[in-house]
């Protein structure tokens, strides 16, 4: 159990009819990894994160996510998992604060450590004067270090990340990645998936997916050895070219 | 337990901070019900009517003054000729004219009848209906008593007792039908509308991958609406029963048990068209021309059913608003308790599983 990897992904395959969206992946990810699942649009990168993190069922294949099957035991990989997704993951409506209460709360955290950790929050991103604002009235970066730290309330082993910079400003990007880094040198292992392919430069490794298969996988620097090319831009056009 | 009671706070955030979700909640059914208790009313009162009498005597005279003293009606114009009629109908105010036939007083007494002619304004045909009958019924009531003097040998003379309802009030009609509409409303769109939202902001789907189960998430979702539509039932019938004099003849507590199974019915539908609804757009205009206009239009709310053509009546089966607004009905005006009243719940309650059994497999397949 002690040496099992936060993600093992074995032929895991999901069909929607005749379509074959995820096409029998196979891959691991260490604990305390950053790892970049990259795809152009409908490659089929969401559809595999929806069945990793338990609400797509696969059609075929394997999948065990900190350690629990996600076809049998669900429930435990949704408890040891975090998430956000590209769609904004905060209600608008509600305060930093309630927004806070209320997510920790589904996930079971007792008042006395939901207070410290809004405290903690707060003070970590600096919004005293903004806690009891209605989120609706933040810029969008800070909604999304928001959102990034209320999926991590609970103390997940691992977070998955669906696009989670986008629409946002370098600087934001930059300081979200710094928060990102920070969790991931914690022992939390990231699954982060991005069209930004300068974020990908930031991952341990990287997947590339084309097609509904895992076209490429190792460190952005041995990927961009092996096709010859100066960025993880150039890594992915030439692959993606390569399917057409 | 603690995990739910987080959501249902939440929930109620989002409701009381919506400004149009509370006055769509509880800004309508008390205008609704004002509206249609003193305004939509087949009574009338103070119809202009005008006269043209070609005989002007004592008696036409007579029966001029008994309609003047009458509250239905004022005399706002005397006619001259039958020309007339047309144009003053056309500029809309009058609504009815009465003619009498020249010699109207030699006719009734030498042959023993008179000419007399009511014309109405049809436009609006409720009135126009109801205005005859006042009038008639005045004619009727002129002619009994110079008959006082005289007996007829044969006479049938039909008592009228109209049960339940005696002085045919409409608004007794209205609070039923309203209460019906709102608790519909309230319920389905309210509730299909909130669940689609998520779906629409993505938050749907970070509560799915949170340990919360897909059905605690829904009863989380629809449990502030059971409250506020409990809330929105009780203000209704205190309208009815304060401002419009509405009787509970029956037990209150068999109107506050099938109050809420119809409130679950509902809910049941709310929870079904957000299975079937992406968008809160969606979601709105299927519960719209899916629930409310058959709601109001085929429940027996409005029109009745039993003058419906046998298509509509057979679809009119399948809407839980008529098997409530029966029981309703049942309940208030006429205090029948469960012994009669069974099957229409049993109905409800069999509508409720069916919604939530259907409702639960759509579910499922989308979850796949």
């Amino acid at each position: 159990m002690k040496n099992d990897p936060a993600i093992h992904v074995e032929n895991l395959t999901k069909m929607f009819g005749d379509f074959t969206a995820v096409n029998s992946i196979s891959f691991q990810v260490g604990k305390g990894e950053v790892f970049g699942f990259l795809g152009a649009n409908g490659a089929g990168k969401t559809t595999a994160m929806k069945m990793l993190i338990g609400i797509s069922k696969p059609t075929s294949g394997q999948a065990r996510v900190a350690g629990f099957n996600v076809r049998t035991h669900a429930e435990e990989v949704k408890n040891s998992i975090g998430y956000m997704s590209q769609k904004f993951s905060l209600y608008n409506d509600l305060t930093i604060k309630e927004n806070i209460v209320f997510f920790g709360g589904i996930y079971g955290l007792p008042k006395s450590v939901l207070k410290e950790k809004t405290q903690a929050l707060v003070d970590e991103l600096g919004l005293h004067d903004h806690a009891d604002a209605l989120v609706r009235s933040l810029p969008l970066g800070w909604k999304q270090k928001v959102a990034f730290s209320v999926a991590l309330l609970h103390n997940p082993k691992i977070i998955f990340l669906d696009e989670p910079t986008g629409g946002v400003d370098p600087i934001t990007r930059r300081q979200f990645w710094e928060m990102i880094y920070r969790e991931a040198s914690k022992g939390v292992t990231i699954f982060v998936t991005t069209h930004y392919m300068d974020e990908a430069e930031y991952c341990d490794r990287v997947s590339i997916m084309v097609e509904g298969n895992i076209e490429a996988l190792d460190t952005p620097n041995k990927l961009k050895e092996r096709y010859q090319v100066g960025s993880m831009n150039e890594v992915f056009l030439k692959l993606a070219r390569n399917i057409e | 337990m603690k995990r739910f009671r987080g959501f249902v706070i939440k929930e109620f955030y989002h409701i009381f901070r919506d400004k149009r979700t509370l006055v769509i909640l509880f800004g309508m059914p008390i205008v609704q019900i004002l509206l249609f208790g003193y305004a939509v009313t087949n009574e009338i009162n103070n119809v202009d009517l005008a006269i043209l009498d070609k005989s002007k005597d004592a008696e036409t005279q007579k029966i001029i003054h008994d309609i003047a003293a009458s509250k239905y009606f004022k005399i706002s114009d005397i006619l001259e000729d039958e020309g007339q009629i047309e144009a003053i109908f056309k500029k809309g105010k009058v609504k009815a004219v009465l003619v009498f036939a020249p010699n109207f007083d030699k006719d009734l007494i030498t042959n023993g009848s008179a000419g007399v002619q009511i014309v109405t304004d049809a436009t609006e045909p409720n009135v126009a209906n109801s205005v005859s009958n006042y009038l008639s019924s005045i004619l009727q009531k002129y002619q009994t008593d110079i008959n006082k003097a005289i007996t007829i040998p044969y006479q049938i003379v039909p008592e009228t007792k109209m049960y339940y309802n005696p002085e045919l009030k409409s608004v007794f009609m209205f609070v039923p039908g309203i209460m019906t509409v709102i608790l519909m409303l309230v319920s389905a769109i309210m509730t299909s509308i909130s669940i689609t939202r998520e779906k629409e902001m993505g938050t749907m789907e970070i509560l799915l991958v949170s340990p919360l189960k897909p059905h605690q998430v829904i009863l989380g979702k629809v449990f502030p609406y059971v409250f506020l539509a409990i809330i929105n039932a009780i203000v209704i019938l205190a309208l009815g029963f304060f401002v419009f004099k509405m009787p509970v003849q029956g037990s209150y507590f068999l109107l506050a048990l099938e109050s809420i199974l119809f409130i679950f019915s509902a809910l049941s539908l709310g929870i079904l068209i957000s299975t079937i609804s992406e968008t809160q757009q969606t979601a709105m205009m299927t519960s719209l021309m899916g629930l409310m206009l058959p709601t109001i239009l085929l429940s027996g709310f409005i029109f009745p059913i039993s003058s419906m053509p046998v298509a509509l009546q057979v679809i009119s089966n399948i809407i839980p608003a008529k098997w409530f607004i029966i029981l309703i009905k049942g309940i208030l005006l006429k205090g029948v308790g469960i012994v009669v009243l069974w099957k229409e719940t049993v109905v409800l309650l069999f509508m409720i599983l069916l919604f939530i059994g259907v409702s639960i497999k759509k579910y499922k397949i989308r979850l796949e």
